[in-house]
């Protein structure tokens, strides 16, 4: 027994002591309106941005040299340098933006404004404005398709998934989920929409050619209430067969089998566990969690939970260098 | 050719209409008193469109959905005058609204669920918290937006239990509104292991609400009434009728909180909660109404959202199977309370998280952490499916 307990901890030792290729993850703290900066080979925040009020949704310009930070309370989104990680610009979002997503050659951004249900359009290399799209109450969730022709959002209140062409502006679709959709997340092979329904407790797989829904994803956690079970932050790895869905509340992260649409394990978090970030090399799950003040990271490949960095107060996004 | 153009223009017109007439109508009438009561408190003061900016609020809301549904909805609102009867201006509604939002003292809302009972109207109480209306006289076609005093005494009776206050003195006003509030709360005490040391009742004498030297009167009566009290960690007050409560913070002979009808108070919703996303429903109230958001307006708001709710995921308009589907298994709507609120079904109440505010600040929000119940904790606010007199017919 000792003996098995010794070789695990030297295996454990092997695995922390190998040489990794060490990543930074940028976390925005809704409540203390910075952004913390964290290494992932000492796995240590090194460094505090202050930026503007309500920061939440953040991450990288396609380039990897600039990070943009949805700064809700100043109507804007903040633009850091990575390489001074300090606020260089910022840019022409409508009111109170949330989160966002830009095409694949990271020329256009999308924003979602809450308070005035609309897409804001910008054009991030002059960092103008280009135009604004009506959509649902209370737009929140933005996605780009693989193939850049689709960009979804999901509006909390209207309870929809919008499909907008990316060409044309206009809205093409609109799909109906569960209650308050928060985020939206394409497999890599463009096969399936994932939509997470807060308030209604679910994942709703849509078929983004058909505009319907295919399946939802259902999760039961012995012992807690099912009204804790709120999901919100979607990961999928690259070969699109396993799914993360941060469940808020419930302070857990549910690993999903995509074949099977069923949960195969909880990982216990930290509390109200919001977003989440692969490392690139995908051998880590950064997931931030809002009412502990902490930033899980979960081993992709054992599915464990290894360690928990303290960051600023209700870390909200994340996103971590290309 | 010219009947080929003929042919083309007619199908034009035949497109246009079919398209016109695709969309769906869904009527809502909101029915309220005139007038406004009068509260101790100026900032308290209901606004005139207390209640119906909510509803205003909802119907744009649902119009924003409905756009991508072809639905359309419309609010038509009524106010009835002291002495009018409540009967013939809820059947004027009914015949343009399939649903109905109601303000109303809980006679006139039974009165009217009954004379619409057989039309298949739909009502929500948005404003009367009566426990009656939702055991023995529950209605079948009356669904209830407002929380009852039950759910809001055991709301804050937990949080006084969570708080380790439980000594509590109860002081009473003499009209029949604080006698129920009072009963209320001497049930929660019952339920969550509270003491109610003493009770005192505060007489409505009469006397206008505002003079000039008020406060130099009040500031000696309040710490004479409440003194000589055994020991009591809170003071509740049961003062619906705004005559006293509002007077008892600061000035109580010994230094101790109050809560109840003032201090500390139950409430649906507060202008104040701005957690789960509350804050983007908040701006886009003051947007629209200039004013900021009452419990009443939540409870409005939440009715006309609830028929949006039902319209779009049953993409239909019709009043049964709106109706069907609010009451149905499968219905939920969420209201910026941080969780899916449900309907009893045992009596068509909404199940709701309670704030707990100052006039300032949401101290807390109940259920309490701690208090448990088999199917929701919601339901360990107010009476539970066991001990209901409810039989909807």
């Amino acid at each position: 027994m000792s003996r098995m307990w010794r070789v695990g901890l030297l295996c454990g030792l092997a695995l922390v002591a190998a040489p990794a290729h060490a990543f930074i993850a940028y976390v925005s703290n809704e409540k203390s309106n910075t952004v913390s900066v964290i290494d992932t080979d000492s796995w240590t925040v090194t460094k505090t941005i202050k930026v503007g009020q309500r920061p939440r949704g953040i991450d990288f310009t396609r380039d990897g040299k600039f990070v943009m930070v949805a700064v809700g309370d100043d109507d804007t989104i903040q633009v850091i340098d990575a390489r001074t990680q300090a606020i260089v610009d910022s840019l022409p979002s409508g009111p109170d933006p949330e989160l966002f997503a830009q095409d694949a050659a990271g020329n256009v951004l999308y924003v979602a404004n809450e308070n005035d249900n609309t897409v804001t359009v910008i054009d991030l290399e002059k960092r103008a404005r280009l135009g604004d799209i009506q959509v649902g109450v209370e737009p929140e969730g933005m996605t780009i398709s693989p193939d850049g022709k689709m960009l979804i959002n999901t509006s909390e209140t209207t309870n929809m998934a919008h499909f907008i062409d990316t060409t044309s502006r206009q809205i093409v679709a609109n799909v109906l989920v569960d209650a308050r959709p928060r985020f939206a997340e394409f497999k890599h092979d463009s096969s399936e929409l994932w939509v997470s329904s807060e308030i209604g407790g679910t994942v709703s797989v849509i078929d983004p050619g058909k505009h319907e829904v295919i399946g939802k994803i259902t999760f039961e956690i012995p012992g807690l209430r099912k009204e804790a079970i709120q999901p919100v932050g979607i990961g999928m790895t690259r070969d699109d067969k396993t799914a993360f869905v941060a469940l808020g509340p419930a302070n857990r992260v549910a690993v999903v089998d995509t074949a099977t649409r069923k949960v195969t394990k909880y990982l216990l978090v930290g509390q109200r566990v919001w977003h989440m970030a692969f490392t690139p090399d995908e051998k880590y799950l950064l997931t931030t969690n809002g009412v502990s003040n902490d930033v899980s990271v979960i081993d992709v490949a054992a599915q464990k939970v290894i360690k928990t960095i303290q960051v600023g107060e209700l870390p909200w996004g994340i996103a971590i260098a290309p | 050719m010219i009947r080929w153009l003929v042919g083309l223009i007619g199908f034009g017109l035949a497109a246009t209409s079919a398209l016109a007439a695709d969309q769906v109508q869904i009527g809502v009438g909101y029915l309220g008193i005139a007038g406004t009561r009068s509260t101790l408190s100026l900032v308290e003061q209901p606004a005139e469109n207390d209640g119906v900016a909510g509803a205003r609020l909802a119907i744009e809301d649902n119009n924003t959905t409905g756009k991508f549904l072809n639905q359309r909805f419309t609010l038509e609102e009524r106010r009835i005058k002291e002495g009018e009867d409540p009967v013939q201006a809820a059947t004027a509604l009914a015949e343009r609204n399939g649903f109905i939002i109601a303000d109303l003292p809980a006679d006139a809302l039974l009165k009217i669920s009954d004379a619409l009972r057989d039309r298949g109207t739909l009502l929500f109480n948005a404003g009367a918290i009566d426990e009656r209306l939702r055991e023995a006289d529950c209605r079948a076609n009356v669904i209830h937006t407002a929380p009852t005093r039950a759910m809001l005494a055991d709301a804050l009776g937990q949080y006084l239990v969570w708080k380790q206050w439980k000594r509590w003195l109860l002081v009473v006003g003499s009209h029949d509104e604080d006698k129920l509030f009072a009963d209320a709360l001497r049930r929660t005490a019952t339920r969550f292991g509270a003491k109610i040391v003493q009770e005192r009742s505060f007489e409505d004498k009469g006397g206008a609400r505002r003079t000039d030297s008020g406060v130099t009167l009040i500031q000696r009566q309040m710490p004479v009434f409440t003194q000589q009290a055994p020991a009591y960690d809170v003071l509740l007050a049961a003062d619906e009728s705004e005559v006293f409560g509002a007077y008892l913070p600061y000035r109580t002979w010994d230094p101790r909180p109050v809560a109840g009808s003032a201090g500390l108070v139950p409430r649906s919703w507060d202008a104040a909660q701005d957690q789960w996303g509350a804050i983007q429903m908040q701006n886009r109230f003051i947007k629209l109404n200039s004013r900021r958001m009452t419990a009443l307006d939540m409870q409005a708001w939440t009715a006309v959202r609830m028929i949006g709710e039902a319209t779009s995921r049953t993409n239909s308009g019709d009043v049964k199977k709106v109706s069907d589907f609010i009451k149905g298994p499968d219905f939920s709507v969420a209201a910026f309370k941080g969780t899916r609120l449900t309907l009893r079904d045992w009596n068509l109440q909404l199940r709701q998280p309670i704030l707990l505010v100052d006039g300032r600040m949401v101290v807390s929000v109940s259920p309490q952490e701690g208090f448990l119940h088999q199917v929701s904790e919601l339901d360990t606010l107010g009476y539970d499916r066991p001990e209901s007199k409810c039989k909807l017919k």
